[in-house]
């Protein structure tokens, strides 16, 4: 009984410390980033492979999602002679909620895992401690650049899926189901908002981006510097920000949408 | 050491990445309407407003002349005080124009319709509309309708 | 005076005590070895004078500066002046060699490219790998990875190099032209080196000073002809690599020649 409770309170404990370390970490980078301005090449080259690599894959699922969304939409709404509603279904669907969320899921798989298990090997080959001893701080130089491209990339990214998506919902629902195209855009134009829904939305993939690259990149410098560690590590970003994203998600909701 | 291929295929993401805000804002919501939202305001009353909210739109002869800009309660007489942005393009509205709220479709979203009067003068900033009719509520008019039913028989 | 005063040393990792009361003096203008048994600690001792990690108790100085009391700042302005080469190399993997031996220039200087070229054409050369420069990381062996390592530790022209055995993983040939190399950057550069290793002979070749460190302690120092003169047992073992000695490689027992020939005796 008294183990049961102490393992519990030396779980606690580690978990606060945890918690504590993985803030002195964000602090640390943010004030890594004002530099980054003067070299930006750093950035850019993160926005590569943070954003760039995980182009193609946003750019198909959002398509398929858009398409699927336009499908399942359709038979639900012909019943009630209200297909003309069909672009409103798939713009605010996207916008507000499935651009972000669906992205941001797969980012943190596609690049918070790869971000976390650059760092983690970077740390357990004594890279990171190397630059060290040259004097140069491996925040600023390696972690601030990568946070900085996945703070950028995922609106950025978000955006494409949520775009691609309704033209992905107006090709199967005009093409394929005959809904009139004036109807489609301008019954989305008339219910979709800009401020309460797309910037709404940009809002929540900023909000996403932050936490994933965060968690991947603290996750990665945080690592047991053996290859298990680092498998393990990389684990644990892609669970712990889906978890983080699905929560923040209806707390940003609840927030945004929740008072009208 | 930076890649020149690096830089174009970021620039090229980064484009398409606003390219894709871009057509969110224009195509896919109602940011190209904010624009020409300058214009004046007038004020209507009415007794009872349905489902009417901020940012429904004002139409007159079916075109949409403005919207609603702000909604607030009399402590009067208990009436919805309406403001009306009414686009700066449409300044040949009659004083005596009467404004009716209206619903598009059966469940439709609320509007208000502005059928023109015959008066020389024309709506200023700051102008109140008199003629006002409210909205139709559902279930008053088929609470209207069983009972006139009941009565007849 | 001496540019490195390690004064009373005590750190330890967890419940393991590595270091009780060390002291140790680095010359300037000198090669000193650090020699030891594996895991006594001695790339422990250089992180510690690095300042990527903080002694429980006692003082390091480097320069006339405690390490261990220096703002972040004046640490990394430190760190500018000290080369290290690591036991792993310790190489940035997404970097071709080339850029992996001007990264420190790059960060720290505003050289122009065609001067940073020269320089690390130069640095290249002195190791022998100016040929190479344009593979990965990944494509060198361990020994030419050490090279690289070394050619980077130079870089930035330090006042001194921490070398944490840079003679493991080669072959005779670059074995000898590193010790030579070693030995003459001492003198042409006038560094100070110190120099972790195992390899006894290459060691006291170029050493001017050893310090033998064993269970937390200094055992033994002096120049290499006092050591090889020592009365000490522990320190003619380490020295000629004998199999057994005060340090014991064999598990403690019976003599082995009586297990041969009397099968019966057990005790
Ligand atoms: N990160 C660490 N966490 C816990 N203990 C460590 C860590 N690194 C080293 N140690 C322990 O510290 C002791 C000294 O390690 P160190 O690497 O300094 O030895 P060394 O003298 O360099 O050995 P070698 O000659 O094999 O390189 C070892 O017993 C090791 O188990
Ligand atoms: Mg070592």
């Amino acid at each position: 009984m008294i183990g049961a409770i102490r393992s519990l309170g030396r779980w606690g404990l580690g978990v606060l410390e945890r918690l504590g370390r993985g803030h002195l970490f964000l602090l640390q980078i943010l004030s890594g980033v004002p530099g980054l301005f003067t070299r930006f090449s750093l950035v850019i080259q993160q926005l590569y492979s943070v954003g760039v690599l995980s182009a193609f894959l946003i750019l198909i699922s959002g398509l398929f999602v858009g398409m699927v969304l336009s499908l399942q939409g359709y038979n639900t709404l012909v019943d009630f002679g209200a297909e003309e509603s069909l672009g409103v279904l798939v713009s605010l669907s996207l916008v507000r909620e499935l651009g972000p969320v669906v992205s941001g899921l797969l980012f943190a798989g596609r690049a918070g895992s790869a971000l976390t298990a650059e760092i983690g090997l970077m740390k357990s080959t004594e890279q990171l401690s190397g630059m060290e001893m040259m004097a140069v701080d491996p925040i600023r130089r390696v972690i601030a650049p990568r946070f900085l491209a996945g703070v950028i990339s995922m609106p950025l990214l978000a955006a494409i899926f949520s775009a691609v998506g309704i033209l992905g919902g107006f090709l199967v629902g005009h093409g394929l189901l005959g809904v009139d195209d004036g109807a489609f855009w301008s019954q989305m134009q008339v219910k979709t908002d800009w401020y309460d829904d797309v910037i709404n939305g940009v809002i929540k993939s900023v909000v996403f981006g932050f936490v994933v690259t965060w968690i991947a990149l603290f996750e990665g410098y945080d690592a047991t510097p053996t290859s298990e560690g680092v498998g393990r590590a990389t684990t644990r970003t892609v669970v712990h920000s889906a978890f983080a994203i699905l929560g923040l998600d209806f707390v940003l909701t609840a927030l945004m949408f929740g008072e009208e | 050491m930076q890649n020149k291929s690096t830089e174009i295929t970021v620039g090229m993401f980064v484009a398409a990445g606003i390219a894709a805000l871009f057509m969110l804002a224009m195509k896919v919501s109602n940011l190209a309407e904010f624009t020409d939202e300058t214009g004046y305001q007038v004020i209507a009353e009415f007794e009872n407003i349905g489902g009417l909210k901020v940012r429904s739109p004002v139409t007159m002869a079916g075109v949409r002349v403005g919207r609603v800009a702000d909604i607030s309660l009399s402590s009067e007489n208990y009436t919805a005080q309406v403001t009306i942005n009414l686009y700066g393009k449409f300044d040949k509205i009659p004083t005596d124009t009467s404004a009716s709220i209206y619903t598009a479709g059966l469940l439709g979203e609320q509007y208000i319709s502005f059928e023109a009067g015959a008066e020389e003068e024309f709506l200023q900033n700051g102008d109140v509309i008199d003629l006002t009719q409210p909205a139709l509520v559902l279930e008053q008019v088929i609470g209207q309708f069983l009972f006139s039913k009941a009565e007849g028989e | 005076m001496p540019l490195i005063k390690i004064r009373d040393l005590h750190f330890s990792r967890g419940n393991s005590v590595i270091f009780e009361g060390v002291n140790i003096d680095i010359y300037r203008g000198k090669i000193t070895a650090i020699m030891g048994p594996s895991g006594t600690g001695k790339t422990t001792l250089l992180r510690l004078i690095g300042g990527q990690l903080r002694p429980d108790r006692g003082t390091i100085e480097v320069d006339g500066q405690n390490v261990h009391q220096l703002s972040r700042k004046e640490l990394y302005e430190l760190r500018k002046r000290m080369g290290m080469l690591f036991q792993s190399g310790a190489l940035l993997t997404d970097l071709t060699v080339f850029d992996n031996v001007a990264f420190p220039m790059r960060e720290h200087t505003k050289l122009p490219e065609s001067m940073i070229r020269d320089l690390v054409l130069m640095k290249l050369q002195a190791v022998g790998l100016r040929c190479a420069r344009d593979l990965m990381p990944s494509e060198l062996s361990g020994g030419m990875a050490r090279r690289v390592a070394l050619a980077r530790a130079v870089a930035l022209d330090p006042m001194m190099i921490m070398y944490d055995e840079p003679f493991t993983g080669q072959d005779p040939i670059s074995m000898g032209t590193l010790v030579n190399l070693i030995d003459r950057m001492n003198d042409a550069m006038g560094l100070t080196s110190i120099v972790v290793s195992h390899d006894v002979i290459e060691t006291a070749e170029i050493a001017n000073y050893i310090y033998l460190l064993s269970g937390g302690k200094v055992i033994e120092k002096g120049s290499p002809i006092q050591l090889k003169h020592s009365s000490s047992l522990w320190v003619q073992q380490f020295m000629q690599g004998l199999p057994d000695g005060p340090v014991p490689f064999h598990y403690p027992g019976d003599a082995f020649a009586d297990d041969l020939l009397n099968p019966e005796v057990t005790t």
